[in-house]
Formats: structure tokens, sequence, C-alpha cells
């Protein structure tokens, strides 16, 4: 086995590594948010004097010392990074405590009091679109976020064709990302008028947005600059963001760096969760075909947009999985309630959509008796299919026969599923699959484009920027691992730009798997550059043609000639020329009607499939996972370790979601507070977990690369269900499962 | 006593730090900051150092329980000449970090259970990192490098019985 290589390794195994927490700063300050017990109140009063005379309280500060805004937010501005004059979720932050120690800070903020007047809240987002609901942002006028339809081909009368026709219901829940280090910002006020902001973010641009309208001032006077982050898996987007809004805020206040560090109590009570979701879905077939699908899909978007217009987008385009559907009506809401508002998180909305789907698609191929694998055979999508917003899939290799077979084959899947118990016996043994497609990148959602400088040094040595983020997923190695295999050079001689706003333009967010597909199509660009740079400049004085001008084995090469990086180098400066070039890729051109749900959703699809056989206790009712087996098509792999981590980690991670977090609220009150109560996946919860491979060189990405981060995830849900179905004989709708399977007769 | 050894050094407490945890005194007395506070409540295994060669969660050790005994954190693992342990260098081949912040409670945890038994099974792997969440990796190339790494302490287990 090859071994794996990160260039952030070495100081994250020593614990050199500096987190935004270990960083120290000279006469830092310290603050922390106050909440209050409200869901739903309107505020009338914030007292602060008894905490401004605790001990060591510098400042302690509410809406009203904003010079800014206090709303803001990525699509609609409805986010108060502080309260003003209602609480609308239990998450709320009303005031800032800043005091000399965080221990002082703590003491004091217990002392603000709060004067409201309790409202009646709406916590069933089932209820949000009533005549008669509450309103959670009386302005709008509704609770209505958003309305994504499609509306394919003539289903109303499509269904007077079909043979079969099945409805069922699906609920999934809210989910944390338990990202093991909780949110913390440092932000210093500079000398030269700049607020420097140092946080675990993994949206450094939205954040110097979230800044510069707090503080009310340009973005070229906010420096973002990013450190080693905790985890982050689409939450250190929109709640990392607000508090280094807040840092930046009582910084500015106070004229002296301020520091926040959240407690996983304060993290796990405010941050965005995963979109629950209420689906309802009712398939049609004509023969052993899907023919006709309607579907009406209801996301709790909690108090706060967010990005839960996008999150349903993504649901709707793919709320038919990776089939061929010629009739479709589906309806998809994000309503507001009271709830904790949700956000991102890997997978974005698709993990729902599969949920119900992939099971749905068993429970059809067992109407119509047909072995679930030929079922899928059957209706999914290939090479130059349409999908159900229309859109031909020929710009790439469509390789669902490909995922399908391998896993089928490794699993050895057709002899495991005659040997599943159907709830007979002590120990229930059951195997379940899922086959999905994910969009890659943002698709028609939003502006996705990005950008990458090389800068090679006068010694040889060479310095790389690009305008992604380092999640702990591994994209610097990515980026540098590519300019080794593309621009001919030891990795050695690479150093990664340790990022900052201020240094590269604004590169997007590093969500929807789009790092390494898209900073690695900037890099690909700025490597074409670069050589064409060098060539220009270099091949007279070196005697050959410009065409005759190539990179590898770490020299520069003219015709049979070379000169090392070192040589050439100075060969350049010499010249006049700066060996500097910037690279910029946009995403291919995508479509969306949002009337009729048509479009080229997104440029190019990742295809998936997972199998997993697990062993339930008759008794206790412990469900085992004993094998995971896993097929992606990824393009192009550019670390194979790094790629296979993912898979791993989504796996996991998915697992958890499937069958053990539960994250319920109780009248919009978060009810588990810590990882004692809300329960990830342990060492001991592990299966052997197989996985392979698959490169299909995506042309529309310039490094053939795709995505994995979200693609490992979203699909080994369904694919549990699936086997726990076909190890008890009955049929779970919602996750987590293990809780519904305690309180069942197996 | 009022002193401890840190990292083979011995250091003095001043009597203020006492009653804190063992996770604030390192982080903020001393600037050890390779330790990490994950959930505070001594569940996720991100704040783990050794006291006397034993696993615990320095987030929920008060100092005055720890003085007169010796603590390693993930700083006090490296070689003496400044290269890596063979394990944090397992932990680095098998692809074991992604964000990280887990990594130095993991290498700590298994330092301990190879300590006590350099040829352990996945198994026992498992169980002796049970206490330790990471949400990146799956944890299975930390068991690989766990696996790996356990060579290095078999090759000294050797050379000690001859």
């Amino acid at each position: 086995m090859s071994k794996a290589w990160r260039n952030d390794g070495y100081a994250k195994v020593t614990g050199k590594a500096r987190y935004t927490d270990d960083l120290l700063c000279m006469d830092v300050l310290h603050c922390v948010p106050v909440y209050t017990d409200f869901v739903h109140a309107k505020l009338h009063h914030i007292h602060t004097e008894k905490a401004k005379k605790m001990a060591g309280v510098k400042r302690v500060i509410t809406h009203k010392d904003i010079p800014g805004t206090a709303w803001f937010g990525q699509i609609f501005q409805d986010y108060f990074m502080l309260a003003t004059d209602t609480i609308r979720c239990n998450g709320d932050v009303v005031a800032l405590v800043v005091a000399a120690s965080r221990q002082e800070a703590i003491a004091a903020a217990k002392a603000v009091e709060v004067v409201a007047e309790e409202l009646p809240a709406l916590t069933n987002p089932l209820e949000a679109l009533d005549a008669d609901a509450i309103l959670v942002h009386q302005s709008k006028g509704s609770n209505l976020i958003n309305h994504h339809k499609i509306r394919r081909g003539a289903p109303t009368a499509a269904w007077q064709e079909c043979d079969t026709i099945l409805e069922r219901d699906y609920e999934t829940a809210p989910v944390e990302h338990a990202y093991l280090e909780p949110e913390a910002a440092l932000c210093i006020p500079r000398d030269d008028g700049v607020m420097e902001v140092h946080g675990s973010m993994q949206h450094p641009f939205s954040t110097r947005r979230f800044v510069a309208a707090i503080l009310g001032t340009t973005l070229a006077n906010v420096e973002v600059i990013t450190n080693p982050m905790g985890g982050g898996f689409g939450g250190k987007d929109d709640t990392a963001a607000i508090v280094c809004a807040r840092a930046a805020l009582a910084a500015h206040l106070c004229g002296k760096p301020v520091k926040i560090t959240y407690t996983r109590e304060w993290s796990m009570r405010e941050s965005y969760k995963r979109h629950p979701y209420h689906l309802h879905y009712k398939i049609g077939l004509k023969g052993t075909k899907i023919h006709a699908v309607e579907c009406r899909i209801i996301a709790d978007g909690g108090a706060y947009t967010s990005v839960t217009p996008w999150v349903t987008w993504r649901s709707t385009v793919q709320c038919c999985g990776v089939y061929t559907v010629p009739h479709v009506h589906a309806d998809v809401y994000g309503v507001h309630t009271n709830n904790v508002f949700t956000g991102a998180f890997r997978g974005f909305g698709s993990p729902q959509v599969n949920f119900a789907v992939e099971q749905w698609i068993d429970e059809c191929a067992a109407a119509v008796k047909m072995d679930p694998v030929r079922f899928r055979e059957a209706n999914m999508l290939r090479q130059n299919s349409v999908t159900i917003t229309n859109q031909r899939l020929d710009s790439h290799i469509v390789s669902t026969a490909q995922v399908l077979d391998a896993v089928v084959s490794e699993s050895d899947f057709a002899n495991k599923v005659s040997a599943c118990s159907y709830g007979k016996g002590e120990k229930l043994y059951g195997i379940g699959l899922a086959l999905v497609y994910r969009g890659c990148s943002l698709g028609a959602e939003g502006m996705d484009f990005c950008s990458a400088i090389i800068n090679a040094q006068f010694d040889g040595s060479i310095l790389l920027d690009v305008g992604i983020h380092e999640n702990g997923q591994g994209a610097e190695s990515a980026m540098i691992l590519l300019l080794e295999k593309h621009l001919g050079v030891t990795r050695e001689r690479v150093r990664y730009n340790r990022p900052s706003t201020s240094h590269i333009p604004d590169g997007g967010t590093t969500v929807a798997s789009r790092g390494t597909l898209m900073g690695g199509g900037a890099v690909m660009n700025a490597i074409r550059r670069l050589k064409e740079i060098i060539a220009t400049a270099l091949h007279a004085e070196n005697g050959c043609a410009k065409e005759d001008v190539s990179f590898h084995d770490d020299r520069i090469w003219f015709g049979a000639d070379s000169l090392s990086w070192e040589e050439a180098m100075k060969q350049m400066y010499l010249a006049r020329t700066y060996p500097f070039a910037f690279g910029s890729f946009a995403a291919p051109r995508v479509s969306w009607n949002e009337e009729t749900g048509e479009g080229d959703a997104y440029f190019s699809y990742v295809y998936s499939c997972q199998a997993v056989d697990l062993e339930i206790d008759a008794k206790t009712k412990n469900v085992k996972l004993l094998h995971v087996w896993a097929a992606h098509d990824i393009g192009s792999a550019v670390n194979p370790q790094m790629l296979k981590g993912q898979i791993y980690g989504g796996i996991m991670q998915g697992a958890g979601m499937a069958l053990w977090e539960d994250l319920h609220q109780q009248a919009g009150c978060i009810q588990a507070k810590n990882f004692h109560t809300y329960r990830i996946p342990r060492t001991t919860d592990v299966p052997k977990i197989h996985i392979s491979i698959i490169e299909n060189d995506d042309p529309t990405s310039p490094s053939g690369a795709k995505g994995i981060g979200e693609p490992a995830l979203e699909l080994i849900a369904p694919a549990i269900a699936n086997a726990v179905y076909r190890a008890t004989g009955k049929r779970i709708n919602s996750y987590p499962i293990q809780p519904k399977l305690k309180g069942m007769t197996l | 006593m009022n002193t401890m050894i840190v990292n083979r050094e011995k250091i003095t407490v001043p009597p203020a730090w006492e009653k804190r945890t063992l996770l604030d005194f390192l982080r903020e007395y001393l600037h050890l900051t390779g330790n990490k506070n994950g959930c505070g409540i001594g569940v996720c295994g991100a704040c783990t150092v050794l006291v006397d060669e034993e696993p615990r969660r320095s987030c929920i050790t008060k100092v005055e329980t720890v003085l007169g005994k010796q603590v390693l954190t993930i700083e006090g693992m490296e070689q003496n000449d400044g290269s890596l342990h063979p394990l944090q260098q397992a932990f680095l081949d098998a692809g074991a970090v992604q964000c990280g912040f887990c990594t130095p409670g993991m290498v700590l945890t298994s330092h301990a259970l190879l300590l006590r038994n350099p040829n352990p099974t996945e198994e026992e792997v498992k169980q002796a990192l049970k206490g330790n969440l990471c949400r990146c990796t799956g944890y299975v190339q930390i068991f690989d490098a766990v696996m790996k790494g356990a060579e290095f302490y078999r090759k000294k287990e050797g050379k000690t019985d001859e």
C-alpha cells in the first residue's frame, strides 16, 4: 500500500498545528455569548448594568453597539448576529460579554438580565404553511422560504397507465455536524486599519462578508486568515462566520484583540443542523419501469434562511434518484419554524431524498417480483439518458453500471440476499444496497468559479495559492500533488501559502465536494500559463523552439538539454520576466427553470454504489454493521490514501446519522447538549470496509477529478435501511433507525 | 509537593493552578496547546494525555491529583533528536490524519496501549480507542496506523529482553 502524504501532516501528529484557540496573542480579551431560555419572544430590554460591574468585565455588547448591520445571510439577510427586537430560536444570542479572562466573562454572562415577552412558538414544520400559522418573521408575511418544482410529462394522465402504485412517507431527523473543534475566532484590530480575523471556518470569503457587514466597512478592510480547522463538514460556513463577526465587533469596540472559543454546549445549542425532512412519495410502475412519481417534500429550515433554498434545490434535482422517470410532479418546500436553524451539511439535501428513493426502489422491485439489482438496471440512467430535469447525460461517462457491478460482485450480493433472515432467528442477518448519482459542485445554485496563483521564486522554490480551504480533507495536499504531476516538480519545492482573503480572489466556499474539482481546475490553468510564460522567455536563450520546452523530473527541458528550477528561475529574473501565473476556472454553463424544473442542473455527476450487511440481535435489537462495500467513480484520483479516508469517514458519518444520532428538539430546544447524549460512531462501531475506486477522467474537469466528500456519505443510510428490512422483515421509514427498532417487536 | 514532571521536565505548579484542570494548566500555563478541548466533559478524548503511562482525560482531571506524577503530552512524543516517534510516522503513512484535532489524543492513547501490549489484535485496538472520537476518518486508517506502529514496540521489547 502506498504511503499517504499531506503537507500539514507533520504539524498535526506533533501537536504543533495551531488551531484558532491555540493562537496566543498579547493583551487578548475574552468574549462569550449570552443566551436566553426563550424560543420565541418579543425582546423588550437587556439589562447589562450588573454584568458590567463584575470583576474583569470590559464591555457588555448588544445590538445597539453595532456600527454596521445586525442582520446578515448568504441568500437572505435575515439572520440576526445579535437579536434586536425578537428572539426567534433557542440558539439566539442577545449580548456579548467581554472580559479580561474567559472565566470572568462566563461568570458575568449569567448576570445579564433579559426582559422579554414569551410568544407562542412554531415548532412543527408541517404547520408552517397553514393559514393561521405563527409567523417566525412577521415582515415576510409567510413562513415559506422557498418552493422548488419539477413539472415533467403529464403525471395526472400517467397514473391511468400504471399497473402498480405505491405511496410512502419518510421522515429524517436533524443531525449535528459534531466537528471535534468547537467554533473559535481571534480578531485583531490592526494598526493599518484592517480587522484581522483568524477563525475556525470553511468559507473565509463569506466570513469576510459577515465581518464587513457587522462593522459597516468594506471587504478590503477585513483580512481573514485561516488556520488549521478541526472539522467542518459544511457546518463551519454560516455559524462560524457569525462567531467571527461577533469577535470582530468586540475587537472593534474594545480596540483590542478579542478571542471567542465556544464550549461544546454553546456549539450544539446555536449552530445550524442538517435539515429534517418530511417526504411523501407516490410512485407508479408500468410493468417493470418507473412511469410516474409525485412527491411533496417539506424541509424544516428553522428560524433563519441560511442556505435552505440551495439545499432543497439539490433535493429537487435528485428527488427521483438516478433513474429515468417520464412523468414527475415534485414540490419541495423550505419553511421557517422556531427550531434552531438548519444549513449546509455534507450531503446538502441528498441524504434525505436518497433515504426515501433507495428504499422505495427496493419496494417497487419487490412489488413486481423482481431482483432489486435487476430492477435498478432496468430503470437507471445510462450514457445519453435524459434526467428528470431534461438534461441529457453526454458530457461525461455515465458509470451507473460500473459502480453497481463492482459492489454486487465484490459483496457477493446475490448469495447474501438469499441468506437474509426476514425476522426469523435470534441473530438476524440482512444485506442492502443503494445506487445514486450526485451533481458535481454547486450547479445552478450559485456562482461557481475559483482561482490559483503560482509564484515561482528566484531560487526555484514555488509558492502556491488557491482559493479553496483546507477543512481537514487534504485540499492543500491535492493542489500540491497536481503541481507535482502536471508541472513536473517535486512536492518539496512547493510551499502552500497560508490562505488569506486579501491575497487571492474570492474562490467561493469549500463545500459541495468542489475543492479538488474547482481548485484543481484553477491550478491546472495556472500551470498551463506558467509553462507558456517560461517557455516564451527562455526557449531562444537555451537554443530550442518554444514547442520543445517541457517540464518533468523536477527540471525544465529545452529539447535534450535541461536546467534545474534553480538555474531556470535565475534566468527568468535576469530576463526581467516574472515566473508568476494566475489561473482561474469557471464551471461550465448550467441552467434552471424555476417554474418547470427543467435545465442542465449540474455540469457533471459522480456515480456511487454502496452495500452493507449487518446483524441484529433479536432480543436487544442492537444493530452491528459487518461489512460495507463502496464503489465511487470520482473521475481521477489525485491523492489515493486521502480519497480512501474520505470514503471511510463519509460512510461512518452516514452510518451514525442512519442508526444512532438523535438530535430531537423539545419545544424548540435541542435536548442533546454534548457527546455523552449525542452518540456519534466510535471505533467499536466500524465494520470491514471494502473500497472500489473507479476512474473515468471527467472531460469537464481540467484535472479529470470530480469529488468524493459528499458522495461517500449520501447513500449508506438507505443501504442500511434496506439491510434492516431484510434482517427483520420490517421497513423503517425514518432515521435514526436504532431507537425506532428498540420500540418495535421483532 | 507542588511539582510534576511534564514531558521529562520538572515543573513547579503555582498554588492558584492546583484546583484548575490539567488541560487548562497545560494549555494556558505551559502553552502546550497540542492537547485539545473537544467536549469539556471527558467524553471525546481530544484532551487525552498520559499520566504515569495511563491515558487520562485532562479536561476533567484536577492538577492537584497529578502532583508528583509523570505527564506525557503530544509535545513529548518526539524523539530526542526532534524526529518523529515511529508511531507518529505510522499515523502519517497510513493516512490516519485529516483535520487533526483528535490526532494528539489518538496517538497518546495508542502509545499507552502499545507500551502495555505491543502485539494487539485489531479488536484490542478498537477497545483501547473506544473513548477517542474522530468525525473525519471513520477510524479505519487509525487502526492501520496503530497496527503498523506496533512493530516498533515489539522490536523495542525484543531488545530489552536480550
